[in-house]
């Protein structure tokens, strides 16, 4: 067993993982209260489901004001847990670990080749993967442009050159909707790849350990290929 | 453990997370929190606050026109019936020195004022209009504000609908009582014979329907504001 995750770490995790989950259930909630981006008098270009409500069961909040009371507060708490993160991994080092380097590009390549069975053997791994990478890296890019694009329609007017900057209220508006859509389509590759290729890596975002013999590279895992342990003990088998 | 077990177990964390999630938004405990939140938030809104921030559409921004949206409380439009009422005169009454009612006449003898802004609703949906009218800041220097008066309490003949403004936000330079609306006098559905607009508030704090503008030296909620919408609806 390695230590992988320090405990700041895995702490801002979850309450990330809570905070961002509630984020979307009131932010879908407040959206609902119209749920288009068009100005009054206006048509708007580029969303292909304008005036079309979001199911109730993905909100949160149960209505337009207590859903912005719960916006409006849990924004400060994963602003603050982001901080606490970047500056963690800023002064401890790990941001080494997640930034794209020289390199990145063909190593994801291969990454992709195996997965698609093209190769054979998993590619040499460190601490994460080049996809991981990317993931883990973009995720917290996201999040500064979803403060950004939150704070421009939350205050318009005193906030007004962060809004201009967006291209205004509405195209604000629609980037903020837009950068929620991205951060859950990287949160579900995550979760995804999570369950389906590395399980073993949940252990390391709880108690902080993880068995680098069962690591993905040790199994030669893909998705849903090599789960179980028994295949860390013959490693030899498709090379 | 096998891949069936890791998927439904994780499958079961997320629901039971989820279902946690949703029993939290009505508990007392959660409202005490989400109060507290309110009062933090509207100090750093207040502090945010500048006479010099200004809103004003963009260029390409079509008025609203016929498609601005209006509401009321009352079950059909709210008209001022000058048979039944009397003539129509805005009050402008409390923490002043020189308490006055205001004829339409009256307020065109103020410095008047056109602006083409947004108006936002705190539903998200946001309509250019242009507003002509007078400032509440040269009514405010007309009827003398007391050095109590912390906030203003906007009134409407629309059912009793009202909404109050920390005075700082009232004192705004595009805070106007309006009585023209693109270039009309207000028509019935946006608030006849005289309303607030103000780009700096959401939709809900500009009164339509004026009749009273009273100077206060604390808050007096508002319509929605008591119905659980935050009180300082700031832009």
């Amino acid at each position: 067993m390695t230590g992988r995750h320090h405990w700041i770490v895995r702490v801002t995790h979850w309450v990330n993982a809570i905070a961002l989950t509630l984020m979307v259930g009131s932010g879908l909630r407040i959206f609902n209260a119209y749920p288009a981006f068009a100005r009054r008098g206006e048509q708007f270009c580029c969303y292909p489901f304008e005036h079309k409500a979001i199911p109730d069961y993905l909100t949160f909040g149960g209505w337009l004001g207590g859903a912005r009371h719960w916006h409006f507060a849990l924004m400060w708490i994963l602003v603050l847990n982001g901080l606490v993160y970047l500056t963690f991994i800023y002064l401890h080092g790990e941001w080494r670990d997640l930034v794209p380097r020289r390199g990145d590009a063909r190593y994801a390549l291969a990454m992709l080749k195996f997965y698609l069975f093209v190769s054979k053997t998993h590619p040499k791994q460190g601490k994460h993967n080049a996809m991981q990478k990317v993931t883990y890296f973009a995720l917290p890019v996201l999040a500064i442009v979803q403060v950004l694009t939150g704070l421009a329609i939350w205050k318009p007017v005193q906030l007004g050159w962060i809004t201009a900057l967006f291209g205004g209220f509405v195209w604000a508006r629609y980037w903020h909707f837009m950068t929620m859509v991205g951060l859950i389509a990287l949160s579900f590759a995550h979760v995804f790849m999570v369950f389906a290729v590395d399980p073993y890596s949940m252990q390391s975002m709880v108690t902080g350990g993880y068995r680098e013999d069962l690591s993905p590279e040790a199994r030669n895992a893909r998705p849903f290929y090599h789960l179980l342990p028994r295949w860390a003990h013959r490693p030899t088998q498709e090379k | 453990m096998d891949r069936r077990r890791f998927l439904s177990t994780g499958g079961f964390s997320l629901t039971a997370a989820f279902l946690a999630a949703c029993s939290v938004d009505r508990s007392p405990r959660a409202q005490r929190l989400l109060d507290l939140a309110e009062r933090k938030n509207e100090g750093i809104e207040r502090s945010l606050f500048h006479h010099s921030a200004m809103n004003s559409a963009r260029s390409g921004a079509k008025i609203a026109g016929t498609a601005f949206p209006s509401y009321f409380i009352s079950k059909t439009v709210p008209v001022w019936d000058e048979k039944v009422r009397g003539p129509w005169a805005l009050e402008v009454s409390g923490a002043v020195n020189n308490p006055v009612k205001l004829t339409l006449d009256d307020l065109r003898k103020l410095p008047f004022r056109s602006q083409r802004v947004d108006h936002f609703c705190v539903e998200g949906w946001n309509a250019v209009a242009v507003w002509q009218g007078v400032r509440l800041s040269d009514i405010a220097r007309v009827v003398g504000v007391k050095p109590d008066a912390a906030y203003v309490d906007f009134q409407s003949f629309d059912d009793g609908y009202h909404e109050s403004w920390d005075m700082d936000s009232a004192m705004h330079p595009q805070t106007l009582i309006v009585f023209a609306m693109d270039g009309h006098l207000l028509g019935m559905a946006h608030g006849a014979p005289a309303r607030v607009h103000s780009p700096v508030k959401l939709g809900y704090k500009n009164t339509k329907y004026l009749t009273k503008v009273v100077f206060l030296p604390k808050r007096n909620g508002g319509y929605w504001s008591d119905q659980g919408y935050e009180w300082y609806g700031g832009t």
